[in-house]
């Protein structure tokens, strides 16, 4: 039985959705995109021209609820589905878009270069934890026009692994929905089976931009899955109350699905964000507050009320180390998370409110990912009777006298999580004999060990040679005469 | 095909298969292996491996502990046969386990036996809340090379200094030698009480007595 944590009764769950219905027709959702606009007035939706704001009745929810999936999937390279984006499933990918990565040696945060992408995305590539690759930081070595097609490419060429991934602007989203089509082998191909979600942004309070309603429209027509991430901030942004921010939260997201569903219905998407609260001394967003992991898991039980797959932004640090700040808020709002049964929970690796990445924070919140997954496993029953069984006549009443037990050595590996080197029980002696070190160090042994094991996967040669014609090909007109050069690939 | 079977024999015991590891003792009997061997050049490399595996973390405590009882059981089946052919394993040493007077706590002690016995060691076990007097009567008895003594508190580590003591006063001290183990024991514990050894781990202490007793 997977433990459940929930926040909210059902009751409250239903004056939150009453409310929401309230909030999309009045006052109404601030629609900047122009077609998004054409979409919901053709619908029927009461649109206030002069404000910008169209008031959307209970009906079109309920339209658009109705062809909205409950479940789907994503692929990786070899096109095994391996991502469930539906019911209580649980999957964790590195955060997204940092702009900073620490430097382990000298603790800078540095401006993101195509290294730093490279490095985050091997060392992902090789921990079981994350079942995705995310687009994880910016690469700032490159025009600013390709920034995101660009990170896309890095990923393809790096990873097998499904992708969650973001574009910048409305002209990027489709040329990165082309990238997908090409490297799977046709837009069919691409919708059939999905290898990158895209995450998409709703303004806070209650504004779906030009820029946000313009992806989740291209996404929706390509049958590519779109991941709402509604941000409200609590006290700021949002309401002040949890229950208020929820609310609107609630209302972001119907009013996405519906744009979403008017341009082509059916199409995945994914109820999603990255709540938080507004911290009221220094005007933050604090990722690794307590109430930050409430909203999260509150807003997940009103979308599986609905029936709607999940995402959240948890498992991240507003801290600017690996320190104990990093470790405890990363490791509690990753429990949160996974108890919360949340599909996809974005953040692991990163610090300073989404800002800054570390490949050995990566390496430390999967361990903690790995506790949260075992938590998740449950208390199960392995044997017919609980503990009779265990007592036949060699017992002789020492304590070592189940380490003898044949089902000691066949159970052990299912009951217990078998940490990596992050996790210390060593002896004292033995501790001291291994170099005396803390939490921090041991990841940096083993990121340096994971980048040197890492190897490039096997991926078809024509569709990267035409991948990287694709993408150089944007640079070109952005103004750069060549890309970055990578070191285990060289273009044909 | 003794090359293979040597293999099967080392692989029962990393399997911690001690059904398999009589069988194959028994095997060998009847082939004509010779005992010896079956011993070395089969099952003692499953031993070795385990053994490596568990020092680099690959391996837990539950299959160190099964393939040191398939082990076990293996040399056990062999034994009466090289008996017959008058020879014998070659005994690493003699060792006395205990744990001290006022403590219970054994399960490390028995790690460090089954570890022992499966090195080649000949172990006697007396147990836990032993006396002074029982340990040395009983290292006199099998004439043993080492007397090994758990302690897992504070309060009870006290008595492995009591049993130096004894020896010392009964003039058997430069008979055994005497290795002290234990959550609570530290280099400085064992240097202090003057013991021969300490190890905080069953491998550790394979390595030492072996040490101790010159064969490493």
């Amino acid at each position: 039985m997977q433990p459940k944590l929930t926040l909210l009764s059902d009751e409250l769950i239903d004056r939150v959705l009453e409310e929401a219905y309230e909030l999309l027709r009045c006052p109404g959702i601030k629609v900047q995109n122009p077609e998004a606009w054409e979409l919901l007035a053709e619908a029927g939706a009461a649109i206030h021209p002069e404000n910008q704001v169209i008031g959307i009745p209970a009906s079109l929810v309920h339209k658009a609820l109705e062809s909205a999936p409950r479940e789907f999937y994503l692929y990786d390279y070899d096109g095994n589905p391996t991502i469930h984006y539906g019911g209580d499933s649980v999957h964790f990918d590195p955060g997204s878009s940092g702009i900073t990565m620490l430097n382990p040696e000298t603790l800078e945060h540095e401006t993101t270069e195509t290294q730093h992408l490279l490095r985050l995305i091997k060392v992902a590539e090789q921990l079981a934890q994350y079942d995705a690759q995310s687009t994880a930081v910016i690469c700032h070595d490159v025009p600013k026009e390709i920034q995101d097609s660009y990170r896309l490419y890095l990923v393809l060429l790096h990873s097998k692994k499904p992708i969650v991934t973001g574009a910048f602007t409305n002209k990027t989203v489709q040329e990165m929905i082309d990238m997908l089509a090409l490297f799977a082998g046709g837009a069919a191909a691409s919708r059939a089976k999905p290898r990158a979600i895209f995450d998409v942004c709703p303004a806070p309070p209650l504004i779906w931009s030009n820029f946000g309603a313009g992806n989740l429209i291209a996404l929706a027509r390509a049958g590519v899955p779109a991941e709402i991430v509604s941000v409200p901030l609590s006290g700021a942004a949002a309401p002040v109350t949890m229950l208020g921010t929820i609310t609107q939260h609630t209302a972001e997201c119907l009013a996405g699905i519906i744009i979403h569903q008017l341009a082509r219905a059916g199409s995945p998407i994914v109820w999603g964000g990255a709540a938080a609260i507004f911290d009221m001394r220094k005007g933050a967003t604090p990722m690794g507050a307590v109430e930050t992991a409430m909203l999260d898991c509150s807003y997940a039980q009103v979308a599986k009320s609905l029936g709607m797959p999940t995402h959240t932004y948890l498992g991240a640090t507003d801290s600017k180390l690996v320190d104990a700040q990093a470790g405890l808020e990363s490791g509690i709002s990753a429990m949160v998370g996974a108890l919360s049964g949340i599909n996809m929970i974005s953040g692991s690796g990163m610090l300073d409110f989404l800002a800054c990445h570390s490949a050995e924070k990566l390496v430390i919140d999967a361990e903690g990912i790995a506790m949260a997954k075992r938590m998740l496993d449950g208390v199960n029953l392995h044997t017919d009777t609980l503990a009779t069984g265990f007592y036949d006549d060699k017992i002789n009443f020492k304590g070592g006298d189940f380490l003898k037990q044949k089902i000691t050595m066949q159970l052990f590996r299912k009951e217990q999580h078998l940490p990596s080197a992050i996790i210390d029980r060593d002896s004292m002696r033995g501790w001291k004999e291994a170099g005396s070190l803390d939490t921090f160090s041991r990841a940096k042994v083993i990121v340096n060990e994971l980048l040197a094991s890492y190897r490039r996967p096997e991926i078809d040669s024509g569709k990267i040679d035409r991948l990287h014609a694709f993408i150089l090909d944007f640079a070109k007109k952005a103004g750069a005469e060549q890309l970055p050069t990578l070191e285990d690939y060289q273009p044909a | 095909m003794s090359e293979e079977m040597y293999k099967e024999m080392a692989q029962s015991i990393i399997d911690g298969d001690s059904d398999k590891s009589v069988e194959l003792a028994q095997k060998a009997i009847e082939i004509q292996m010779h005992p010896l061997d079956a011993i070395t050049k089969g099952f003692v490399v499953g031993v070795n491996y385990i053994g490596d595996q568990f020092g680099k973390g690959e391996a837990f405590l539950p299959e160190l502990v099964m393939a040191g009882e398939a082990m076990k059981a293996a040399v056990a089946t062999l034994d009466p046969e090289l008996r017959k052919l008058g020879e014998a394993r070659e005994i690493m040493g003699r060792v006395v386990l205990a744990t001290v007077e006022g403590d219970i706590h054994e399960i490390g002690k028995t790690l460090v036996g089954t570890m022992l016995s499966a090195s080649g060691f000949e172990v006697y076990d007396i147990g836990v809340d032993a006396p002074a007097d029982k340990i040395i009567g009983k290292a006199i008895e099998v004439d043993a090379n080492i007397i090994g003594m758990s302690a897992l508190l504070t309060t009870t580590m006290v008595r492995q200094r009591e049993v130096i003591d004894e020896l010392e006063k009964e003039g058997l001290r430069g008979k055994f030698k005497v290795i002290v183990g234990g959550a609570p024991i530290t280099r400085e514990w064992y240097e202090k009480i003057k013991a021969d050894g300490y190890s905080e781990d069953a491998i550790g202490a394979v390595k030492l007595a072996k040490e101790l007793v010159g064969k490493e």
